[in-house]
């Protein structure tokens, strides 16, 4: 059962990235495509998660922290630059 | 591993992948930056958190244990997800300064307060340049 539900979850997942994509290429300003990178990192954390569901294992669990990390980090960089212009003022 | 506990944990991947489905298509399909926002960081972060409870669920059904990397991702990723969206809004705000139009419209009959502290500025500027006039 649990084999089937991470098969949906695969295929729901990569139709959301999909769907991430195509808003960060269409995206109208710059703030669009920033928030589409922050849902396409998010997206690709419950998609790491997933896997190691179906792998049984933690061996990719640090690779998802680190991720969350960095893309928090990220997201807030590119938000300061667009509001001050500078990172580190 | 017996067969409720196995439900249960297909029910939260089936429940946080829908979430996550749905935050992406609203991302997509919502009309102005503003709601297209609040999608993501809503309904992806509870689906993140669907998947992650059935993973914790799965680990301590199997080796009766809860590893500390899975806890740190979900107290970072709730933790995080609403401080980018409000950075995300008051970037959008500061941007869209000019055009005031497009801007959804505050509950009360007064401007945004990030962008109403600059007039207020501007006015206490004006208003006190007669004052050092007389003086």
């Amino acid at each position: 059962m649990i084999s089937y539900a991470v098969l949906f979850g695969f295929v729901a997942i990569s139709v959301a990235l999909i769907m991430n994509l195509w808003r960060l290429v269409v995206g109208p300003t710059v703030l669009d495509r920033v928030l589409a990178g922050d849902t396409m990192v998010v997206n690709m954390i419950a998609l790491i998660i997933l896997y190691g569901v179906q792998r049984n294992t933690t061996l990719y669990f640090e690779s998802a922290l680190l991720l969350a990390m960095f893309s928090f980090i990220s997201t807030i960089a590119y938000c300061r630059f667009v509001l001050r212009g500078d990172i580190i003022e | 591993m017996n067969s409720f506990l196995e439900a249960l944990i297909a029910l939260h991947i089936v429940v946080g992948a829908f979430f996550i489905f749905v935050g992406s298509f609203g991302l997509l399909k919502l009309p102005s930056f503003m709601s297209r926002l609040h999608a993501p960081s809503k309904s992806t972060t509870i689906g993140v958190g669907g998947c992650l409870v059935a993973s914790m669920l799965q680990l301590w059904a199997v080796e009766g244990s809860i590893s500390v990397q899975e806890v740190l991702i979900t107290f970072f990723l709730f933790m995080t997800a609403p401080v980018t969206a409000h950075f995300l809004a008051l970037a959008y705000l500061h941007t869209q300064r000019a055009n005031n139009e497009s801007l959804p419209k505050p509950s009360s009959n007064s401007n945004w307060s990030s962008l109403g502290d600059q007039e207020t500025v501007m006015l206490t500027d004006s208003a006190n340049i007669p004052n050092q006039s007389q003086e």
